[in-house]
């Protein structure tokens, strides 16, 4: 009986041991997809990609129209991109560094709005691209703009600006005390000790920015209708600009294969400059730990 | 001197002030804006009237919504069933299981798959997934596919919302008192028990709230979706047929509708509905999550 009871037992252990077996192997063999889908990506944009990739793509603008035309490159979509990134995340700083010094260092430790707030935040970055697009499109329209560089600037700061206060607050709430203490001790305004915080925490407020050039520049839907398309380079602030996204996205739906493929180069380029903007963003932050009071 | 000081902390202090309150407007503002874009078309017919009916005739003045809600809704469940089960297995391996070298290559790929913009998604998807269902996949099940089809529009949303669904359960998996674990432990359950019985149980609430962040992610993805599911305003009655999506519909018409006003405000509802939609689903998940944090962090 003893036995019978003990094999019994031994059976259900085993059971178990299995059923842990089964479901850690699962586990692995997910995880292990999930790395493999994400190489696998990137080797079919750089398949498809490389081969029209060369000087002229990044050197000239396209040619005869960027649906038909053959020739050319897509620089007006290369500094397009660079004039809508600049612009938005010098927009969005403006506005998301004071908002997050203030929450962090003017509001009372355990204060309802400051919760408020951050929930609020939280519930914009939540919001897709394209509500931002169609919103900053009708206010546009309001003001009787049309599509432009500056509205582009504009509706993708508005997109950024939750990312950039979210991931600035992350280190703002983990100043240590001293640090706010020690200057208002020696006879500093808050405004004198906020210029110092913001010393303390500029490696993190680089990374908010790679984080957010990195999501700006890879939206298509806000600059769908804010910043227009063209094929030359903007001079000027109300002009239509083109972006890599669009680029990418128009030239895919041309019934030529050269500028199907310029779209394919394209891709592979904006690829790259997010895997870059990416792994600067984790360096950068690495670095923020080691100086860590 | 002084005074100058502190009349220079007095102004910064009221900007900082009023950008904050500025800031948090603008919720209200979008809502506004797009309620008031959208009022026309919700005076002249009923809004369930909209919701309901699948003609979509702009021209005749027929605006039915529901083949685009019925599309929206398919890609996202298509999305989560996929997506779900290999990120929560993702999400348990790597806050149970894997050891810190794993964590050290893990969590940046996650992080860079989650910073790959929507548009090459698209791409991926039009290179990878949208030839494989037309020449692999859909000659199984029916006759003719495109490829360009319900499916694949849910196979490119899946693997763009898998990282934050696995980021959101690490978080939550990590907040869980070792204590919890190690009682479980303690009493002879086996590590998968805990996982089952204590890891998962505690943290059900917090999974579903990552799902429905989730599913609002998915909701309102655009130009990956719109660039392999078709764009074909019909009811679509299996995965390997074309479909149409909420997003999908504004991005391709709204520009060019400025003439006419019914048609516009009809693209404003939609955007309206979508705003909704998804303010609802991240407030309710947002304060599902920030509460269990607290509850944990105390």
């Amino acid at each position: 009986m003893k036995r019978i009871r003990f094999k019994i037992y031994n059976m259900q252990l085993a059971l178990k041991k299995l059923e842990e077996a089964f479901f850690k192997s699962l586990m692995i063999l997910s995880a292990i997809s999930i790395l493999s889908v994400l190489l696998f990506i990137i080797y079919s944009i750089v398949r498809k990609g490389l081969p029209s990739l060369n000087w002229e793509m990044i050197s000239e603008i396209p040619t005869g129209g960027f649906y038909l035309g053959k020739e050319g490159g897509i620089l007006n979509a290369i500094i397009g991109s660079i004039y809508i990134v600049i612009g938005s995340v010098i927009f969005s700083i403006i506005i998301s560094l004071p908002i997050v010094m203030y929450i962090n260092f003017h509001l009372k430790k355990n204060s309802f709005y400051k919760e408020v707030c951050r929930f609020s935040y939280d519930i914009l970055f939540g919001i897709p691209s394209i509500v931002y697009g169609a919103f900053g499109f009708v206010v546009m329209i309001y003001f009787g703009l049309k599509a432009s560089l500056l509205g582009g600037i504009v509706t993708v700061g508005m997109l950024i600006l939750p990312i950039m206060i979210r991931s600035i607050d992350e280190v703002a709430r983990r100043v240590p005390n001293e640090l706010i203490e020690t200057p208002q001790a020696l006879g500093s305004t808050k405004f004198e000790m906020i210029k110092v915080i913001i010393r303390q925490i500029m490696p993190g407020i680089t990374t908010a920015i790679l984080l957010s050039v990195g999501r700006a520049i890879g939206d298509a839907a806000t600059v769908l209708f804010t910043a227009g398309y063209t094929d030359s380079i903007p001079t000027s602030f109300n002009q239509q600009t083109a972006t890599l996204p669009l680029a990418i996205f128009f030239q895919l739906g041309s019934p030529i294969e050269e500028v199907q493929n310029r779209a394919y180069a394209a891709a592979l380029i904006l690829t790259i400059i997010v895997l870059i903007l990416s792994l600067s963003a984790r360096f950068f932050s690495r670095k923020l730990s080691k100086n860590k009071i | 001197m002084i005074k100058f000081r502190i009349v220079k902390d007095k102004i910064a202090r009221h900007t900082m002030s009023g950008l904050t309150v500025l800031s948090l407007t603008f919720l209200f503002l979008i809502a506004t804006g797009l309620f008031f874009k959208a009022l026309p078309i919700m005076q002249s017919k009923n809004i369930w009237d909209l919701l309901s009916a699948s003609s979509w005739k702009p021209f005749k003045g027929e605006y039915g919504f529901l083949p685009y809600i019925i599309s929206t809704l398919q890609v996202t469940a298509i999305a989560i069933i996929i997506a779900l089960p290999v990120s929560l297995l993702t999400a348990i391996y790597l806050t149970e299981y894997a050891n810190s070298r794993v964590k050290k290559i893990a969590y940046p790929f996650v992080d860079v798959l989650s910073g790959i913009p929507p548009v090459v998604f698209g791409v991926w998807g039009i290179i990878t997934i949208v030839p494989f269902i037309s020449d692999k996949l859909a000659p199984h099940f029916v006759e003719f596919s495109t490829g360009y089809t319900v499916l694949a529009g849910g196979i490119v949303l899946a693997i763009m919302i898998i990282p934050l669904i696995v980021s959101i359960l690490s978080e939550l998996f990590n907040a869980i008192p070792k204590e919890m674990r190690e009682a479980s432990l303690s009493v002879g359950a086996t590590k998968w028990q805990t996982i089952k019985k204590v890891v998962l149980r505690k943290s059900l609430s917090g999974i579903i709230a990552a799902i429905v962040l989730a599913i609002s992610r998915a909701f309102g993805e655009t130009i990956a979706v719109l660039m392999v599911c078709g764009n074909t305003a019909i009811i679509p009655k299996s995965i390997f047929e074309s479909c149409y999506p909420l997003p999908a519909l504004i991005a391709n018409n709204y520009g060019e509708m400025m003439s006419m006003p019914d048609y516009e405000s009809a693209l404003m509802f939609a955007a309206l509905l979508l705003f909704v939609i998804i303010v609802l689903f991240n407030a309710g998940s947002r304060f599902i999550l920030i509460r269990i944090e607290r509850k944990y962090a105390l």
